[in-house]
């Protein structure tokens, strides 16, 4: 009896005092190896009678049960330990800054988006979008609109011309996106439901304009249209695209060639510290023109003005730009600075939708 | 277009505030621009009595004044001017105020030790004219301590409105008058002209000198004599009404005529009767001709203009500036008085050719009323004999006045039609009764002849317009406009504005900054890039460098990249999706999809970095980005050839073209060739790519959305690498190629892991390493069957190459 208690505690006792895995490894061999001492107390039970089989066996395989488990646990114990002093010799200085990635890199265009913008508003609202050559005829951007040939308001649009072709006519660069109505209208039959986005180019520049700036043409023909929907479109577009709850606009009897009766369009803010505010104040911002297309127009594509009837309107997509981000000046759009294209620009997934808002 | 409340009002008998007026006018198609109003900027300055001025005893140019501002005990004020004397009455500006003329506003000081608790002030200082010699005096009579500005006349807010081209009619105050009045803000003074009758027949003939066919040149031409006249200074109403709108008095007779002008929208002109030789003649100038016009400049002339002329020569130019030598002066006696209707496209023509921008023609290109020809002459003799004495002839009048603007079949309902406000028929009639027009017949449809001075009106539309203009807009009520199915919306956008937006965020996803340049470029920078024809190379370009439609994108880009590295920003990647001209129909736009990347601003990061180099970018950073704009637009690429050698603003061997077969050119990357570096004036290393987005084939049409049937295997895939040495100019990619093709079935990929030239591998040769993956569908392969592609990939590779495997 005494010899099994003396050989627990001596065995326990190394195992304890184990430092690795290896000298674990040592004493279980010494222990329960093929010539180890616990070994030998098990073969021992081999020659007993069954009754110090029946006392003894339980004694021995009690003690090897017990062994076992100590080397177990003490393996565990020192796999632990050298994990962590590995981990802890691993450590690495994770204040490193890392490579800003693409897309924290990459930008959208502020023109770019707001066109997406305009994209989502109008096309919920069952409108296509129509696209021509920036390159027009002097027919499609001035006669067709019902620009009398030497009138004063064809003077006012700064044109930019190509030399005259052996015909004597010349083509020049559309000086507003209106040259898309006409060619919408003469390639489809009303209903028309359209905006037409696009570069437009006047002879002009200072702080406020450039030779080249962007327009949105919207047009809608059919048979009953008139100025209440005009109205109502212009409203809803402007609360949707500024994200504003309400909005009062003003609309002023003004002219255009192209359309009978026209207006401008004032739209109510507030002017603080530089900062234009839609929906509050008491100032008025020209933000559009717009009418009901003119009998003329009409006729000139083809359409019956006593049959058909609608309306169109235009503004400056880099002046709503402006006017939404706080750009204040306009030149910069076109000066390819990655500073001012990091700052007022977008990231690419800055996807404008309905459902999750225009912008972020 | 300005005027003065005090002047519409001799139009206007009205009570409406200067901001009823204002809100009315831009309500009714008049936009008020701007409203000055002195009385309210010149409120702080009173009228003063000096009780006392005195020598400063520390300054010879001194004076100290008491003054008695009417407002309790007398103020010092230390004063400068040469004036300021005792009994003087003049204007104080307490301190406090602002002074306009100085930009300061007035503070309590000591001036060479002697208090001063405010100013007497000059013209100057309030604005009123250049004259700062010395501080206004009033007469004895002005009241002490009353406001300056309504003395002084000054309290008369001047309104600023534009005018729209189609409004000639609204260039008078007395057709701004009529427009109020119809709007409801008070009712039109009668402006009808008494005829005078002429005591003598007028002296001078006129002869209009015009083929047929140019007879629409000069329509009517009326003139008269006044003879007997003073002219001098034109009295104080009238220089005043004048100097408010920003105009210089000069004489009584040249004064009438810009009366004329702004209160009747009906310009003239004077002649002084002894400087003209014969009669007048009205004709096309001559070739060469030249006429000294009031201007002081000297005109030449050609056949395009009208003028009048008499036996000297050209005395006027018709209905743009008349001339010096037959001008009005004080010592004119007898004047001739011009009141003619000329054709609105001419003067338009002839002020742009000569470059004269004046009232006149300014009224007369916009169309003048040519029933008002006669009245507006009678008009201004009367004023002359008013203001000059003198007798008048009998007005001379040759040519015919046009006929009317043409009467309009008009159905009521078409207001409503147009605009969906529904407005009493009586309201409406009296809207076009008050604007001049008549309404005859009743019932739902009615005859509405325009009156003489609106000839922008021409239809239906146009009255609709005068109507709601008067109704006032704000009272077509917003009407939400249905869908015209009541569905929700089918998608809009064509597949080349989808892909046009993918590529900017694909782009811009690769970190990539989209940039918006320029449409035209030098004309140098488009030959460079494949353009420069003389059809797309703008006539009046604004400035030399911006002159001919862009080919490419490329040199706005590569130029702005170069911007940015000027301002110390060497490390940029742009793009720009946009439009390229190759020729100057609308089937010569078309829409590419460009970008570089300049320096170090590689995909995955940008300039030095503990982790790695400043790697500069090669063309295979362009070379993702073009695969990957490919793959974000989702273009199968199987078919896609990628063959050595690009345009010409690339390096010839560090440049690809991409194609599907030979016709189908896409696009190209590559290094951008040094040539163009120097030619652009930029430095690299850049590198570019460019996509014509209209050349991507079109996405098949499908009968569903089902995705075809993924078919996974159980078997897991093996990879076997081989490294062969082959001679340098074998392209790698010809190499994958041909090992994918030895086993369609089995090999799922082949990529190139390893690429060496050097120590090892002998001069002129490369080692390339393929690694090919087998991904069995049926059974896990054997060894031996391994074994059998491995051999028939090194033995295919062998052949097509003269390939061998590396030891």
């Amino acid at each position: 009896m005494t010899d099994i208690a003396t050989l627990e505690r001596d065995v326990l006792a190394a195992i304890d005092s184990a430092a690795d895995e290896a000298a674990v490894e040592d004493v279980r061999i010494g222990a329960l190896g093929k010539s180890g001492s616990i070994s030998a107390l098990l073969k021992t039970l081999g020659g007993m009678t069954p009754d110090e089989r029946k006392e003894k066996g339980p004694q021995i395989n009690g003690l090897r049960d017990r062994v076992q488990g100590a080397i177990a646990a003490r393996k565990e114990a020192l796999g632990e330990a050298a994990l962590e002093a590995r981990l802890a010799s691993e450590r690495v200085d994770v204040s490193l800054p890392v490579q800003d990635g693409p897309e924290a890199r990459g930008r959208i265009h502020p023109i770019s988006q707001v066109i997406d913008e305009i994209t989502a508003i109008f096309g919920d609202m069952g409108f296509a979008i129509a696209e021509g050559p920036d390159v027009e005829t002097d027919d499609l951007n001035f006669t067709k609109l019902n620009f009398p040939v030497g009138h004063p308001a064809r003077e006012m649009h700064d044109t930019f011309f190509f030399a005259p072709d052996e015909n004597g006519e010349r083509k020049l660069l559309r000086t507003h996106t209106s040259p898309v109505q006409v060619r919408t209208m003469l390639a489809q039959q009303p209903p028309i439901r359209v905006i037409c986005p696009g570069r437009t180019y006047r002879n002009d520049s200072d702080q406020t304009h450039t030779p080249m700036f962007h327009q949105v043409e919207g047009l809608v023909i059919d048979k009953s249209a008139n100025l209440g929907h005009l109205k109502w479109i212009l409203e809803e577009f402007c609360k949707s695209f500024f994200e504003i709850d309400d909005v009062k606009m003003r609309f002023r009897p003004s002219f255009f060639p192209f359309t009978e009766p026209s207006m401008e369009v004032d739209i109510q803010c507030s002017r603080k510290g530089g900062e234009i505010r839609f929906g509050e104040g008491d100032d008025w911002l020209e933000i559009l023109g717009c009418g009901m297309v003119h009998p003329n127009v009409l006729r000139n594509c083809g359409l019956d003005p006593e049959v058909y009837q609608g309306f169109a309107w235009g503004m400056g997509i880099d002046r709503i730009a402006m006017l939404k981000y706080g750009m204040p000046d306009l030149r910069p759009f076109f000066e390819a600075d990655v500073r001012w294209l990091a700052h007022y620009g977008f990231r690419p997934l800055d996807l404008p939708t309905l459902t999750g808002g225009l912008s972020s | 277009m300005k005027f003065t409340i005090s002047w519409l009002k001799e139009h206007l008998d009205t009570d409406a505030s200067v901001a009823e007026i204002a809100e009315t006018l831009t309500r009714v198609g008049l936009e008020v621009e701007a409203i000055e109003d002195r009385a309210a900027a010149l409120s702080a300055f009173t009228i003063a009595y000096v009780i006392e001025a005195k020598q400063h005893p520390n300054a010879d140019r001194l004076r100290v004044c008491m003054v008695d501002t009417g407002a309790g005990e007398p103020v010092q004020v230390v004063c400068g001017a040469p004036n300021a004397r005792t009994g003087m009455k003049g204007v104080f500006s307490p301190p406090g105020s602002y002074i306009p003329g100085k930009k300061v506003t007035l503070g309590k000081g000591v001036i060479r030790g002697v208090e001063s608790n405010g100013m007497l002030v000059s013209e100057a200082e309030l604005e009123l004219s250049d004259d700062h010699d010395g501080i206004i005096e009033l007469p004895a009579d002005a009241p002490v301590g009353q406001p300056y500005a309504p003395y002084a006349g000054l309290d008369d807010a001047v309104i600023e409105i534009a005018v729209t081209p189609n409004r000639a009619d609204a260039l008078g105050v007395a057709g701004i008058a009529r427009d109020l009045a119809a709007a409801g803000l008070g009712k039109l003074k009668s402006s009808a002209v008494q005829p005078i009758p002429g005591s003598f027949p007028c002296p001078v003939k006129v002869k209009l000198d015009f083929t047929e066919g140019d007879k629409k040149l000069c329509p009517a031409f009326a003139l008269r004599l006044v003879r007997g006249v003073k002219n001098g200074p034109s009295p104080d109403w009238l220089q005043a009404r004048l100097r408010a709108v920003g105009l210089r008095p000069i004489n009584a007779l040249v004064d009438i005529t810009n009366f004329m002008t702004l209160d009747r929208n009906r310009p003239l002109h004077v002649f002084d009767a002894a400087k003209v030789k014969g009669n007048v003649t009205v004709r096309r100038a001559r070739a060469g001709e030249t006429i000294l016009a009031l201007d002081g400049k000297t005109y030449t002339l050609t056949d395009e203009q009208v003028v009048i002329a008499d036996e000297h020569g050209v005395e006027s130019l018709a209905g743009i500036m008349g001339g010096e030598a037959s001008g009005s002066s004080e010592t004119t006696t007898d004047v001739l008085i011009e009141s003619a209707l000329w054709d609105p496209l001419n003067v338009a023509r002839s002020g742009r050719a000569l470059g004269i921008n004046s009232d006149a023609r300014y009224r007369f290109e916009r169309g003048v009323d040519p029933d008002f020809a006669r009245p507006g002459l009678d008009l201004a003799t009367a004023l002359v004999i008013e203001l000059c004495g003198g007798e008048a002839s009998e007005m001379e009048f040759v040519g015919e006045l046009p006929a009317s603007p043409a009467a309009i079949d008009f159905p009521w309902s078409e207001v409503k039609r147009l605009t969906g406000l529904e407005l009493p028929q009586a309201e409406m009639q009296a809207a076009l009764v008050s604007l001049g027009f008549e309404v005859s017949g009743d019932g739902d449809r009615v005859t509405v002849a325009p009156p003489s001075w609106r000839a922008d009106v021409g239809g239906k539309a146009d009255l609709v317009e005068e109507i709601v203009r008067i109704a006032s807009l704000d009272r077509v009520a917003s009407t939400p406009l249905p869908r015209i199915k009541g569905e929700v919306v089918k998608p809009v956008l064509t597949v080349l504005q989808k892909r046009t937006r993918i590529a900017k965020r694909t782009l811009a996803a690769r970190g990539l900054v989209e940039a918006v340049t320029w449409s035209f470029i030098s004309h140098d920078q488009a030959k460079l890039f494949g353009g420069g024809s003389p059809k797309l190379a703008l006539a009046n370009p604004i400035a030399a460098d911006l002159s001919d439609m862009r080919p490419s994108l490329l040199p706005g880009l590569i130029r702005a990249a170069q911007s940015n590295a000027d301002r110390g920003f060497p490390d940029v990647a742009l793009f720009e999706v946009g439009q390229v001209f190759k020729s100057d129909e609308p089937e010569g736009q078309l829409i590419a999809a460009t970008g570089l990347r300049r320096g170090t601003a590689r995909l995955d990061g940008t300039g030095r970095h503990w982790d790695g180099g400043a790697k500069n970018v090669d063309l295979f950073d362009a070379k993702a980005d073009v695969l990957g704009l490919l793959s974000g637009l989702g273009i199968p690429t199987g078919g896609l050839q990628i063959v050595a050698g690009g345009p010409a603003w690339a390096h010839p061997g560090r440049s690809a073209t991409l194609q599907f077969g030979p016709k189908g050119v896409i696009g190209a990357f590559g290094e951008v060739h040094p040539k163009i570096l120097k030619a652009l004036d930029v430095k690299g290393p850049l590198v570019a790519f460019e996509i014509h987005l209209d050349a991507l084939p079109l996405p098949k049409a499908k009968p569903t959305k089902v995705k075809p049937k993924l078919a996974l295997s159980d078997f897991q895939p093996v990879t076997r690498d081989f490294a062969f040495i082959v001679d340098k100019a074998v392209a790698a990619g010809d190499m994958v190629k041909t090992a994918q093709g030895t086993d369609r079935a089995l090999i799922a990929n082949v990529g190139v892991f390893d690429l060496y030239e050097g120590a090892g591998v002998e001069a002129g040769k490369k080692s390339v390493a393929l690694a090919v993956t087998l991904q069995p569908t049926e059974k896990t392969l054997t060894e031996a069957e391994i074994e059998a592609v491995g051999s028939k990939i090194v033995a295919e590779i062998g052949k097509r190459y003269g390939a061998t495997l590396r030891g």
